[in-house]
């Protein structure tokens, strides 16, 4: 292979690349899902000040200790004062972060909002052949 | 002190997988046994854990590179004083992100859970090692061979990937959470993608090197190879999110696009008798030898990491365990085996001291046996992630019920765990001893 292929593969690539990461800039959200409130955005960076992804995920993604909690919100037997509940005490293996009032309420606002933008963990979904899924709204 | 900073880079990344591993061994114990240490509680051990390791990522292959790239092309290095500096700037940034780790200061998200101020010494740091390797490697010949183009990429997209996964700090991308996780993984997608360019490049570096065979690097099969890696650092990031609410194509795109690794796959079992038998041949050489078990573990990662990227299987085992038994299963059976070859190759050229005939053989103990430690470690992980994703997908225990019934099995995890890290600090202890001998006699 000569130095001029490889740069023009390599060229290629890195563009095709470029565009396609502008792309997903723009073009995320679909239909504004997900969007975060003002309150959101500011518990968004308690969340993240105080590690909960250490031991929670969202979506599936962070550390697995503790449950995911993306719709800790809106599952049936859940939602705001029962997750206020363990924010507060915490239990034998989620410490008691001594949150202020204040953080709680701007934490809870996050976590509404995130279960207001989809399902996780997915558990009503068909396989198909090509090894995708259909998910089951 | 000796003017060898790239030593020190090797020899502070052992050092940083010694700690690394000491809090991995803890986050473990704390997951089995809730209260273990509660003055470093998990949201602690974690993030020091994992930026530890990947400080030994880094640091190994950078100190290999400063060190490989002039003095087997027979040029000097652009210039000294920057590789100080960049190992000053790393150094002191490190501690500064160690002590937030212990203060509880967190701020940022997952594996750069630091004050996003931070960042900035980082970025810094790569911008001088990007500016000296390139103005070094101008100096060789024009006709690169791969491991050049290798390291030179990975430095390119570690500069890439970090920019955009601080992105979430601008207006334009934090008031949505799925813009935000989409972009998160996205960048760490080529994260990763920059550390396995820098240690691929070392692993085809060194095979050159102990084969005393030019042509490894050169050969049309290894730059259809990198090409191949390249691609999937670009465009298969989103296997990590099938199921956050995204753009149906971009999923698609990366299962199509993390499916061609089949033929990286293809290679190797096709290769596979021709390799083994030039490799019992070089066996008893002490960088060979890890050299040929990260092939084994490239072999049995990718079989995994091919599964786990069929959507209808990653619906099983996305947010388990298995996910954990495909990052630390690659970055102990492949990076830092790879990583280990280039210490020993590195330390003996440098140093020139030689090991006496103790020293080897509790190096090749600690071999033996972490790779048998690293197969029960990998494989618990694998059940207790399986039967935690059957369970959550079939929705009728709770994740209390779930947790209880895994224990036994991370159990196992923990203690396969205490002898990998017993094992590794067999491996690294005596090549430590001999850097900071040469470091610091006068
Ligand atoms: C050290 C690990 C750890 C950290 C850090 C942590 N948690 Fe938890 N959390 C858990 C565990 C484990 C549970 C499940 C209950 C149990 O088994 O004790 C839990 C449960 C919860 C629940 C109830 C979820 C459900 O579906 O039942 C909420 C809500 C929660 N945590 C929120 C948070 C928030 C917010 C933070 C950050 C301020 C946080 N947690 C930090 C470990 C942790
Ligand atoms: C060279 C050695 C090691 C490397 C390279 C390594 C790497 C990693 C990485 C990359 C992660 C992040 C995983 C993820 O986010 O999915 C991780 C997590 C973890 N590692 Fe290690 N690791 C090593 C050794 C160990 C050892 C010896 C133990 C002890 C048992 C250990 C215990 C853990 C634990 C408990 C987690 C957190 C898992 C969770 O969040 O549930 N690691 N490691």
């Amino acid at each position: 292979m000569s130095r001029k292929t490889k740069q023009i593969i390599f060229f290629a690539l890195l563009s095709q690349f470029l565009i396609y990461s502008l792309f997903v800039y723009i073009s995320i959200p679909i239909n504004n899902v997900g969007e975060l409130s003002v309150n959101s955005q500011k518990g968004k960076l308690i969340f993240q000040k105080y590690n909960c992804i250490a031991c929670h995920q969202l979506y599936g993604l962070g550390g697995y200790m503790g449950p995911d909690l993306t719709n800790v919100m809106n599952t049936k037997g859940k939602g705001k004062d029962y997750a206020k509940a363990f924010i507060t005490s915490g239990t034998a293996k989620m410490p008691n972060f001594h949150i202020p009032p204040e953080e709680i309420e701007l934490l809870v606002s996050y976590l509404e909002d995130v279960s207001k933008s989809g399902v996780s963990p997915t558990v009503d979904f068909n396989i198909n052949k090509d090894g995708t899924v259909t998910i089951n709204k | 002190m000796k003017n060898k900073f790239e030593l020190l880079f090797t020899t502070l990344g052992l050092l940083s997988l010694i700690g690394g591993m000491f809090f991995g061994v803890i986050a473990s114990l704390q997951f089995v046994f809730p209260g273990f240490l509660e003055s470093i509680p998990f949201y602690k051990t974690r993030p020091l854990h994992v930026s530890l390791i990947v400080a030994w990522i880094f640091l190994s292959s950078i100190g290999g590179i400063y060190y490989y790239l002039p003095n087997y092309n027979n040029i000097k290095l652009h210039s000294r004083f920057l590789g100080i500096l960049h190992f000053s700037i790393f150094l002191f940034t490190g501690i500064l992100i160690l002590i937030c780790y212990f203060l509880g200061e967190f701020g940022g998200r997952e594996y750069w859970e630091f004050p996003p101020i931070l960042a900035i010494p980082i970025f810094v740091s790569w911008i001088i090692f990007g500016w000296n390797y390139f103005k070094t490697a101008f100096k060789t010949a024009s006709n690169w061979p791969v491991y050049m183009w290798m390291w030179a990429t990975g430095i390119f997209f570690f500069l890439f990937t970090f920019s955009e996964a601080y992105l979430w700090l601008l207006p334009q991308f934090k008031g949505n959470v799925i813009k935000e996780l989409t972009l998160q993984w996205k960048a760490y997608g080529a994260l990763v993608g920059s550390w396995n360019m820098l240690v691929y490049g070392t692993a085809i570096f060194l095979m050159e090197k102990i084969k005393k065979n030019s042509h490894i690097g050169r050969s049309k099969i290894a730059f259809l190879m990198y090409f191949l890696g390249l691609t999937n650092l670009m465009f298969g990031w989103a296997h990590h999110i099938y199921n956050v609410p995204t753009a149906m194509w971009i999923r698609y795109l990366a299962y199509l696009v993390s499916m061609s690794e089949l033929i990286i796959l293809a290679k190797i079992i096709y290769n596979w008798k021709k390799s083994l038998d030039e490799s019992v041949k070089d066996f008893n050489i002490l960088p060979y030898k890890f050299l040929v078990a990260s092939d084994i573990w490239i072999l049995l990662n990718l079989i995994l990491a091919l599964l786990l990227s069929v959507p209808a299987i990653n619906m099983y085992t996305h947010g388990t365990h298995i996910t954990v038994a495909h990052a630390m299963g690659s970055t102990i059976g492949i990076n830092t085996m790879i990583l280990l070859a280039s210490c020993l190759f590195l330390i003996d050229k440098i140093t020139k001291i030689e090991y006496t005939s103790g020293e080897i053989k509790t190096i090749k103990y600690g071999y033996t046996f972490l790779n048998i430690f690293l197969l029960i470690f990998w494989i618990s992980l694998i059940i207790a992630g399986a039967i935690k994703g059957q369970d959550v997908v079939n929705n009728t225990i709770s994740f209390k019920e779930i947790m209880t019934k895994i224990n036994p099995i991370l159990i196992v995890f923990s203690i396969s765990g205490i002898g990998v890290f017993l094992s590794i600090l067999a491996i690294t202890i005596y090549p430590i001893k001999k850097s900071l001998i040469f470091l610091f006699n006068k």
